[in-house]
């Protein structure tokens, strides 16, 4: 009965309680979170990602800053209805270059996890003006006002830098050309070689067909290059995984 | 605390030895059937961690004895449903695209499932109903920009139209006249197409426009407004409008032109599945 006898010991010593509860409680962490950082299944290296192009960028800044997450999940669970529906289940290095991540909880809306391509520009500004006019039966609000809303690229070079000290691999000249690829992607007119070599796949369109480059632009870029990273014709992930 | 041996009279059950202001605690001991489940909870997630994957090793997790993966089970799963479907896709895939609607076994099979596929991925532009929206054609209908035979729809819904994905992708462009037309001859030639379909329109400047469209819009849509499918040239002399047959609207696509895009589903959707949406649009009335 000594054990008891030291357990009253504890009980009455609320500091050494607490520095016995805490580490009773740091165990119970290491053990489920640690294995994340190194298990090889959990850091899957998936060829194709990238990091998004700078108004890819600025899009995903505007799809936070107006709550997308909260009614659309970023997430294809590996379960055969949601594979048949979305597409191909989420792969965790999709979304390596996400900070934060925008996997999402609650789907009020559909999963846009893979919504890239999957209708034209024209449609996603007809659907972001006014969502009943294309779905009568949604609940979408309407975003018009991103089509007024000019943006320019003056701190973009910041935004990508900022994302490489969390370790996107942004390289010097990325972040020197941060300005111009912003412009490039949503000009059909402009040499957009270099960028596309720098962001592989990047759809290059005037995405809100109007003169002007705004919001509107720059979260449909988001959009159109969601899930598509990834080339599932020649990528088969590991089974077992 | 173990020195307090003390029964409670009234219960006849130990105490824990604590007192607060002369109210003591029993020590009642936990109901057995509580006790033994709890116990067998303990067994089971011992067994639980030898049949699945559990403990994290060096580079990757047990296996666990069953071998379970979640997308190993997904991947199982699937396959169970896809080699249920298996003859049923088979015999469409290698039927000619004609004959499976009339087909007994295939023809249900592609409409119900065509249904499916148009619900989840077409309605979005096309509607649920399939009766289109302004930019986005009704499927109901027997006008078609691209052909309405089985063919032809099968080909728009495998390449899309206008996409950059897809180099088979279907392809024509109206040119905007907003630069090689004066106003007048734009005027003009808005009245001209209102009078090809007997809308209302002003008879004079309809007679000025009838050179500037033989000039200038008549090698895509006809003289006579009748289209060409060939190069998804809408039809101008019937009364159905992608975008809207108001003189302003008019004015607006003259001016500015239409480019609607439709992006090819070869990749997101087997050749089984466009099929059978094909059989389902072909026979949603308007198909020829």
């Amino acid at each position: 009965m000594a054990l008891i006898d030291k357990h009253k010991h504890v009980e009455r010593n609320a500091t050494l309680l607490f520095v016995l509860s805490f580490l009773v409680v740091t165990v119970g962490g290491i053990v489920e979170i640690t294995p994340l950082f190194y298990l090889e299944n959990t850091i899957e290296k998936v060829e194709g990602v990238r990091p998004y192009s700078p108004l890819e960028m600025e899009g995903r800044n505007i799809y936070i800053r107006e709550g997308c997450y909260t009614c659309h999940s970023q997430m294809i669970r590996p379960m055969r209805d949601e594979v048949e529906r979305y597409g191909h289940y989420s792969l965790a290095a999709e979304s390596m270059y996400d900070h934060p991540f925008q996997w999402g909880s609650k789907r009020t809306g559909p999963d846009l996890a893979r919504v890239g391509g999957r209708y034209s520009n024209e449609w996603h500004v007809d659907h972001l003006m006014a969502p009943q006019s294309v779905v009568p039966e949604s609940v979408m609000p309407q975003y018009a006002f991103l089509m007024e809303k000019r943006i320019e690229p003056e701190f973009i070079a910041d935004v990508l830098e900022t994302n490489r000290t969390v370790g996107v691999p942004y390289t010097d000249e990325m972040i020197a050309e941060a300005k111009a690829d912003f412009r490039a992607q949503a000009n059909p007119d402009a040499d957009t070689d270099a960028l596309l070599e720098r962001y592989p796949g990047a759809v290059v369109a005037n995405f809100d067909g109007q003169p002007e480059l705004t919001e509107m632009d720059a979260l449909i870029a988001y959009l159109q290059v969601l899930g598509t990273m990834v080339d599932f014709s020649t990528f088969t992930p590991d089974a077992s995984r | 605390m173990s020195d307090h041996k003390e029964i409670d009279q009234a219960t006849g059950t130990d105490t824990t030895g604590h007192e607060w202001d002369g109210i003591k605690e029993l020590n009642t001991p936990l109901p057995r059937w509580w006790l033994w489940t709890f116990y067998g909870t303990v067994i089971w997630a011992f067994a639980y961690m030898v049949a699945y994957p559990a403990w994290p090793m060096l580079t990757e997790a047990t296996a666990g004895v069953l071998g379970y993966s979640s997308r190993g089970e997904v991947a199982e799963e699937i396959d169970r449903f896809r080699a249920m479907n298996a003859p049923l896709d088979e015999g469409i895939v290698n039927a000619e695209l004609t004959e499976i609607a009339a087909h007994p076994e295939l023809g249900p099979y592609a409409i119900n499932g065509g249904a499916a596929v148009f619900r989840t991925y077409c309605a979005q532009c096309h509607g649920s109903g399939a009766a289109g929206a302004k930019g986005y054609p009704n499927l109901l209908d027997d006008d078609w920009l691209w052909g309405g035979d089985i063919e032809a729809i099968h080909t728009t819904i495998a390449h899309g139209i206008r996409n950059e994905q897809d180099p088979d992708a279907r392809f024509s462009e109206m040119p905007a006249f907003d630069d090689q037309l004066s106003d007048e001859e734009i005027a003009a030639v808005v009245q001209h197409v209102l009078s090809l379909s007997g809308a209302e329109h002003d008879a004079a400047a309809a007679t000025a426009g009838a050179e500037v469209f033989a000039d200038n819009c008549a090698a895509c849509h006809g003289d006579g407004g009748e289209g060409n499918i060939d190069l998804g040239a809408p039809t101008l002399s019937d009364a159905i409008w992608l975008y809207g047959g108001s003189p302003e609207t008019i004015e607006e696509t003259v001016r500015y032109s239409r480019a609607g895009v439709m992006p090819p589903w070869t990749g997101r959707l087997t050749e089984a599945q466009i099929r059978q949406v094909a059989v389902y649009v072909h026979g949603l009335g308007g198909g020829e």
